[in-house]
């Protein structure tokens, strides 16, 4: 299994994604450049990493989502091959139209960075098989602009689909006003694309991995992808 | 060929709840501007753009509103053109 992990000008948790897939998920790895035009045979799950891509500038992902490397990951998605966008990665996701809907600024417009609660709403995607229906992972988020926001027919046919990852919750579960923290519609914190191999979250799964810092919750999402990915060879 | 300058002005559709406008608004309320509604807060771009007429001006930048300056899924745009003397 090797991740890629695109390093975009302003990409500030790539290195966090390198150490846990690397050394927490035990899984080659390789950084990857937003000038690179290809992406290199055998790499089989492209992360778009969290940060501030060209600075936010227009619009979180925006610029990002037309770097030269997007048409390579555009066509290994195409091809089948897994992507995962994480808080900045998942708005350029949705800005490349790769995934649909927008991450709007947070409903309180403050810039939120701290654990919460996501329940996973798929068990049997490639990024959360190794996970319950309904387990609940405590994961930070640090984002201003992560509340998602897609028209009800669209949110209709997600849930349908079992395209839902993931949706903020409670410590117990439960998924309200209160356990919402960036206004998203439906609590959704993370979804699939059609086909699944596309997942587009704003939680940080990479920065809980080790549980030297106390909380390795995220880990379940890379050994999912490894798993996903023995099966297909 | 005509050179144009444009005014655009990118704002959240109207379906969609501007907290930040509503946020100003409830300052200006609390100030001295109760008399205030409806505020929107949206972005202002500026640029200049050679073309054979105003039409095709126009078309060049909502074809370039709808794949980069706007997000068509969450915002709106409004293009003013203004011929520039050669």
């Amino acid at each position: 299994m090797r991740f890629g992990i695109v390093v975009f000008p302003g990409s500030n948790c790539d290195h966090d994604a390198f150490y846990a897939t690397r050394h927490n998920a035990e899984s080659e790895s390789i950084m990857l450049w937003h000038k690179d035009t290809s992406i290199p045979k055998g790499t089989d799950c492209i992360i778009l990493p969290g940060g501030f891509s060209y600075g936010d500038y227009l619009r979180c992902g925006a610029i990002a989502r037309v770097s030269p490397i997007m048409t390579a990951v555009t066509q290994h998605a195409k091809r089948g091959g897994y992507v995962l966008g994480i808080c900045n990665g998942f708005q350029i996701l949705t800005e490349s139209g790769l995934l649909p809907g927008a991450l709007l600024r947070n409903s309180s417009l403050n810039f939120i960075c701290k654990d919460i609660y996501v329940r996973a709403e798929n068990s049997v995607s490639p990024f959360t098989n190794r996970l319950e229906q309904g387990q609940i992972l405590r994961v930070p988020i640090a984002h201003g602009e992560g509340n998602y926001f897609a028209d009800e027919d669209t949110l209709n046919m997600l849930e349908q689909q079992g395209r839902v990852a993931f949706k903020y919750c409670d410590v117990n579960g439960n998924t309200n006003l209160d356990s919402n923290p960036n206004g998203s519609a439906r609590n959704i914190a993370g979804i699939l694309n059609e086909q699944g191999n596309i997942l587009g979250m704003m939680p940080h799964p990479e920065r809980c991995c080790d549980v030297q810092i106390g909380n390795a919750d995220g880990l379940a999402v890379f050994q999912s992808l490894i798993s996903a990915a023995e099966v297909l060879i | 060929m005509k050179h144009f300058k444009a005014s655009i002005t990118v704002s959240l559709r109207k379906s969609i709840l501007d907290v930040q406008g509503k946020t100003v608004e409830h300052a200006l309320h609390s100030t001295n501007f109760p008399m205030i509604k409806n505020t929107r807060i949206g972005k202002h771009v500026e640029l200049e753009i050679d073309a054979e007429n105003a039409e095709k001006a126009y078309e060049m930048l909502s074809d370039a509103c709808k794949t980069i300056i706007s997000n068509p899924i969450m915002e709106d745009y409004h293009i003013e053109l203004h011929e520039m003397e050669a």
